[in-house]
């Protein structure tokens, strides 16, 4: 058992290192330009000149979604990061405050969570005209119930421990106490809840694309790509398959990222 | 207090906290709601009349009053684009999704029970290997990939189903069901993929534990302890998470319903969006959110109702 724990972590740790550094490549070199169109050369199979075929446009699929994967790095990173910071401000004000504090903050969580994911984010990008930060603001917040529980439960089960309480008896600050004493005992499960709302924020962001309610044109997208595959299926049937392993690929890979290293932790209590 | 008492003072406040993101949802659009819908060629006059029959020339107070006791009603008024009420529409549209949604929940048992037990029966690394990397895998494919490529496959490739085509029940209910059994599919296998998690974690726990043992040592063959004991104590978990899951399920089918272009209430959803059809899609969002919050609600009761444990406590 023990073996296969490390496993996942190894696993999930090269999947998205590979991804991450293609990403970095997209930045710099594509095989061709990823929105030069060339009509003569539409909906081709894979070959020498293009290893993963054409689009209907004539372009290059594999330049394409080289330069996806810097959405989905994108929209992964920045929701993250609004979940992570709403979901400190929520979590740590409910543990730290209690009383009715808390229980209207996790009220308010339990009523977001009620909502499933995808719906919230469709009613969300339903208010204005959808793009790129629409979506990325949309995810992120509903990521934030998850890590304001995870926070809210760190801080509960920190706060009355004896460091904690020695801490504050020298005279530590509530920034302090916060920050230097009980952040970096729920580091672990918050890293966890990262990777694991990253692989959902790529998915999400893909299904609101191929609903054409995500991120738009020119900005690259997987999930749009799958939606304008669906149209040649017949014709091209290789079109859909890069997009689609890409995005397996990402989410597969920080699901078992956030599993590895949650097992780590739980290993090491 | 009392569990349940909590419980539905949970559900309440739930449910008041979704109808006020509902409404201010529509409410913090940037501008007038009017102006948005209409666009900047309308004339004052229309404007004028769209926001008297959207309600938003009255007082924020009072339009949230109407708002919840309509809702409560289950009264969303008329859609802006059909001029039919939004409960009509949505009503219309049900019975495909319903019927996506309960299809492949079945589906979800019929495949995923069995390959959990299959799966607690291989033990050791490269069976644990295994199973983790099949569930991990279902878990990451966006179902809508996964309708994809069954298109491609059994679709267009093997054309052993029709495809895009939708035959209603009333209609003929054989060809209803073959239409469904493809985008069924696709919704099941990431929740196929949590049960056989589950069921194989749960199975190994009942596994070690004394009273497998003791049936052992009296003789029971192995078939029965398996069947009879281990299995009914190892089902309860998984039990309630193919009913928390149902809601997932629910979602899953707004985005499927497009990939096979289903008449259901997902496409009537993206629909409504799409026209900035206001009240159709408060209504819908709520009607989706209620529905998912009364089945957890009810899986929570029934899974406390089922172990005596939790109950007696």
């Amino acid at each position: 058992m023990k073996r296969m724990k490390s496993y996942s972590l190894v696993l999930g740790a090269s999947f998205v290192s590979v991804l991450f550094v293609v990403m970095l490549i997209s930045l710099v070199y594509t095989p061709h330009p990823p929105n030069e169109m060339n009509i003569r050369e539409r909906l081709q199979a894979p070959s020498v000149r293009h290893w993963l075929g054409t689009d209907n446009f004539g372009r290059d699929i594999l330049s394409r979604v080289m330069v996806g994967s810097q959405t989905a790095f994108e929209v992964g990173a920045v929701s993250v990061a609004i979940g992570l910071l709403g979901g400190f401000l929520v979590g740590t004000l409910a543990g730290y405050m209690g009383k009715w504090v808390d229980e209207l903050l996790m009220r308010a969580t339990d009523a977001l969570l009620a909502f499933p994911g995808i719906l919230l984010a469709l009613l969300l990008v339903s208010i204005s005209k959808p793009s790129l930060f629409q979506t990325m603001l949309a995810i992120g917040i509903l990521s934030i119930p998850s890590f304001a529980r995870v926070i809210r439960s760190g801080v509960l089960q920190h706060k009355e421990a004896d460091y904690v309480k020695a801490a504050r008896g020298l005279g530590a600050g509530h920034a302090n106490l916060i920050f230097v004493q009980i952040a970096p005992n729920i580091a672990s499960s918050v890293v966890t809840t990262a990777a694991l709302s990253f692989s959902t924020a790529v998915l999400i962001e893909a299904a609101l694309s191929y609903l054409g309610l995500g991120v738009q044109p020119p900005d690259p997208s997987w999930g749009r790509m799958l939606n304008e595959a669906q149209s040649y299926l017949a014709k091209a049937p290789w079109f859909t398959l890069a997009p689609g392993l890409l995005i397996t690929l990402t989410v597969l890979g920080f699901n078992l990222l956030g599993d590895g290293i949650r097992d780590l932790r739980d290993k090491k209590s | 207090m009392n569990y349940y008492a909590r419980r539905l003072l949970t559900l309440l406040l739930t449910v008041l906290f979704v109808l006020l993101l509902t409404f201010a949802a529509f409410r913090i659009i940037p501008g007038n709601p009017a102006l948005v819908i209409l666009g900047t060629e309308a004339t004052d006059a229309q404007i004028a009349l769209l926001e008297e029959k959207l309600g938003t020339d009255r007082p924020l107070a009072e339009q949230f009053a109407d708002w919840l006791v309509a809702a409560f009603r289950l009264d969303f008024g008329e859609s802006l684009r059909f001029s039919e009420p939004v409960t009509h529409l949505i009503a219309g549209r049900l019975p495909v999704t319903v019927s996506l949604a309960v299809m492949s929940l079945v589906l979800t048992i019929a495949v995923g029970i069995p390959l959990g037990i299959i799966a607690s029966r291989a033990r050791g690394k490269a069976a644990d290997m295994l199973v983790t990397i099949g569930t991990q895998l279902g878990l990451a494919v966006p179902s809508f990939w996964m309708g994809i490529m069954l298109i491609l496959a059994f679709g267009l490739t093997l054309k052993w189903f029709a495809v895009s085509t939708f035959t209603p029940w009333s209609e003929n209910p054989l060809l209803a069901v073959k239409s469904l059994v493809l985008p069924s599919a696709a919704l099941a296998v990431p929740q196929i993929a949590i049960v056989v998690r589950y069921l194989r974690t749960s199975m190994l726990e009942q596994l070690g534990l004394d009273y497998v043992r003791t049936a052992r040592s009296k003789g029971l063959r192995e078939s029965a302890v398996l069947y009879k004991h281990v299995l009914k104590n190892a089902l309860l978990p998984v039990i309630t998470i193919i009913g928390i899951n149902f809601g997932e399920l629910l979602a899953g089918s707004l985005v499927i319903e497009q990939v096979f272009t289903l008449p259901g209430i997902g496409s009537l959803l993206i629909t409504a969006i799409g026209n900035r059809d206001y009240p159709l899609v408060q209504g819908l969002v709520v009607l989706i959110a209620f529905t998912v919050i009364a089945i957890n609600f009810v899986v929570d009761l029934s899974y406390r109702w089922l172990d005596p444990k939790i109950r007696l406590q």
